[in-house]
């Protein structure tokens, strides 16, 4: 999907220090995970429209298919709700199938395999059958995506037992947590954003895993809590510096896996500075933000000096018109104003 | 027109050409086979109006010829997917008795510990490896099984039940597809009962062979006497030897009728969605009584041993029965088992 590229090549990050480690960019880190995986356990096989083409999923699956083999790695049909319950009818009998997603939005035509089946097997069948498989999807945004092609679908997603969500916001999390959702013995969605595949990191060599459902402060502050994961956590970030300049110390939560989600670090975190905003790649409603809201009001309640704020999408489609974009997404600016309304 | 769906096989007459291709007990055993699942049904309808058994049923009564016929030509280390429809299969792979009824009766001891009901009847000690409540669910998975296996180098095939609306959804399409693209060892068995619930193939596709539009999918497609166990096993035979030794998956179309309501005890004819006579016009190719007919013709079945095996039926059912009434229910701990798996 060359149309964005440019949009993703334009984008600045800040640039890890080369004394910290080995830097590799975000795609990098993914090609790693999954070629560590063909490469210990004959059970991962990867799967995909377009995984062997020259684009490669964004470059993520690069050289899979000359290395391990078409029977391994190899493009499908586009026939998405089929794929899933290939997918699924393998996990369950003993293989580790990661299948990927250019968008969120072509899973939608598999939520009934995905959602009706491979969450519920386990529990439909009182324990007998795993279903160890992994779906993989990068959420896309700008340049025309529109409606259809920048559908963040977690919060979908959120209510339905027995699957995992993780979003990982840098490249050391897109390896350690995709290595983590291969190993994992449930279905477990991989949502990764498109913006972040240019992004680089210092990512150990080799195999290590990023635990799913354990969350990570990214930055310590006392005034306000900033939580969300994936990409939403760049922008907090950005803002935690902004809001750092006028004196208002943010603490900044990377969720990391958002199901499970580590109940725990939110409330201690809102235990101390008293206020939070949720941020998320997507809708606000019935999603992450309306989680982390509830949560708070449920269990956090008596911590809360000041309203619960959210910043995702609003309760309209991905406008595809550059201009509307700009007013649609939520930036860095938008999220400090909304730490900086709770503060003061 | 009172008959909508004729009936189109052979009938007795049909048993003949298969009449020396066995041994004299496995001509047996599937009489014994169909006898039992037919049995095992009618006291299950018989004491559902009690509601102990508080899962939904669907009877597949009229059609023990395409599960006993089809099961017979897997082994055990076969993997078998299927519908909600699914007793008549479980049984005949090989499903225990008692965990069925127990999982019927929602009991702890039942077959998926009363989490699934008798639309999940799963027993993978013998490769009844899943069902989907959805129709097409299951479809997908078992080309996903046969993929497993292939790529794990195991000396197994996969067959999954489908029943004629199943044609109609898109995951079906998509699955033959992918599974001739992979020469997937896969048996795609269709009973083709005429209804979907109450509704009529006819309001639901154009008139058109199912066998006929499966073989546009590039690979063996036939149809098959769904009333003659012999025939149905006869040409799973031919399907599962095809996967085994690599040559892709089959597709096998069995008319079959489904002689009571699409769920629940009885038949619902009278409600109008279909005409009586056409139940009875099947009636009289009730594949059970056919088979019957045929084997006492060959003179390897008399009333003395029929006698002996229901004697056996009457009291094996009847212990399975008084297992699953006496097993207890489950607490409200095990709700919480296996939403993960560790």
């Amino acid at each position: 999907m060359p149309w964005d590229e440019g949009l993703v090549n334009s984008l600045v990050y800040d640039a890890p220090d080369p004394a910290e480690g080995r830097v590799v960019s975000y795609v990098k880190a993914i090609n790693e995970a999954l070629t560590i995986s063909l490469d210990s356990d004959p059970s991962v096989f990867v799967m995909g429209q377009g995984v062997d083409d020259p684009s490669a999923m964004f470059g993520s699956t690069r050289g899979l298919q000359a290395q391990f083999g078409p029977e391994r790695v190899f493009d499908t049909p586009l026939s998405e709700e089929g794929m899933m319950g290939v997918c699924t009818g393998a996990a369950m009998n003993g293989m580790r199938p990661v299948f990927m997603h250019n968008r969120p939005d072509f899973v939608l035509l598999a939520f009934n395999q995905l959602v009706t089946h491979a969450a519920k097997f386990h529990f439909m069948d009182n324990g007998q059958t795993n279903v160890p498989m992994v779906v993989w999807a990068a959420i896309g945004r700008g340049w025309g995506s529109g409606a259809q092609h920048s559908q963040a679908i977690q919060g979908l997603l959120l209510g339905v037992p027995g699957l995992k969500i993780v979003m990982p916001s840098t490249p050391y999390d897109a390896k350690g947590l995709l290595l983590s959702a291969i190993l994992d013995n449930n279905p477990v969605c991989v949502f990764e954003h498109r913006w972040l595949m240019k992004k680089d990191g210092i990512v150990p060599e080799g195999f290590y895993r990023v635990p799913i459902g354990k969350g990570i402060y990214r930055k310590r502050g006392d005034d306000v809590t900033i939580v969300g994961a994936s990409h939403a956590i760049e922008l907090g970030m950005r803002a935690a510096a902004d809001l750092e300049a006028e004196g208002i110390s943010a603490e900044v939560i990377d969720l990391r896996t958002i199901k499970p989600m580590d109940e725990h670090i939110i409330l201690e975190s809102l235990e101390k500075t008293g206020r939070i905003v949720a941020v998320d790649t997507a809708w606000m409603k019935g999603g992450v933000c309306a989680e982390i809201g509830c949560l708070a009001a449920e269990k956090g309640f008596h911590f809360l000096k000041a309203p619960v704020a959210r910043v995702g999408l609003p309760d309209i489609p991905t406008p595809a018109g550059y201009t509307l974009e700009q007013f649609y997404y939520p930036d860095a600016a938008r999220i400090a104003a909304a730490a900086r309304s709770l503060v003061r | 027109m009172t008959i909508r769906y004729q009936y189109k096989g052979e009938g007795a007459g049909g048993f003949e050409r298969y009449g020396s291709a066995h041994d004299s007990d496995f001509f047996v055993s599937l009489f014994f086979s169909m006898l039992r699942i037919r049995r095992i049904e009618e006291e299950i309808e018989r004491r559902y109006h009690q509601d102990q058994m508080k899962t939904p049923i669907h009877l597949v009564i009229g059609q023990e010829a395409t599960s006993v016929g089809a099961c017979a030509a897997l082994r055990t280390s076969d993997l078998l997917y299927s519908s909600h429809r699914t007793h008549g299969n479980y049984l005949a792979k090989g499903g225990d008795l008692k965990a069925m009824l127990a999982e019927m009766h929602c009991r702890i001891t039942g077959c998926v510990g009363s989490r699934g009901g008798s639309m999940h009847l799963i027993d993978k000690k013998v490769g009844m490896a899943g069902t989907s409540a959805i129709v097409g669910g299951a479809v997908p998975i078992a080309v996903g099984a046969a993929l497993a296996t292939r790529l794990k180098g195991e000396d197994r095939v996969t067959m999954v039940f489908l029943g004629d609306a199943t044609t109609e959804e898109g995951v079906t399409s998509e699955s033959l597809n992918f599974a001739a693209l992979k020469k997937a060892p896969v048996v795609f068995f269709c009973e083709n009962n005429f209804y979907s619930v109450q509704s009529p193939l006819s309001t639901r596709q154009p008139p058109r062979d199912l066998h006929r539009w499966a073989a546009t999918y590039q690979m063996p497609s036939v149809a098959v006497d769904g009333v003659n166990v012999l025939a149905v096993y006869d040409a799973t035979v031919a399907a599962i030897e095809r996967a085994r030794v690599g040559d892709g998956p089959t597709f096998i179309e069995a008319p079959v009728y489904r002689l009571r309501a699409h769920g629940g005890a009885g038949d619902d004819s009278h409600t109008g969605y279909r005409h009586l006579a056409e139940r009875e016009h099947w009636e009289a190719f009730d594949p059970l009584a056919l088979y019957e007919h045929f084997l006492k013709r060959k003179q390897l079945l008399d009333d003395q041993v029929i006698g002996e095996m229901e004697t056996r039926l009457t009291q094996e059912i009847a212990d399975a029965f008084e297992f699953a009434l006496s097993s207890p229910n489950p607490s409200e701990e095990d709700l919480f088992r296996h939403v993960y798996a560790e």
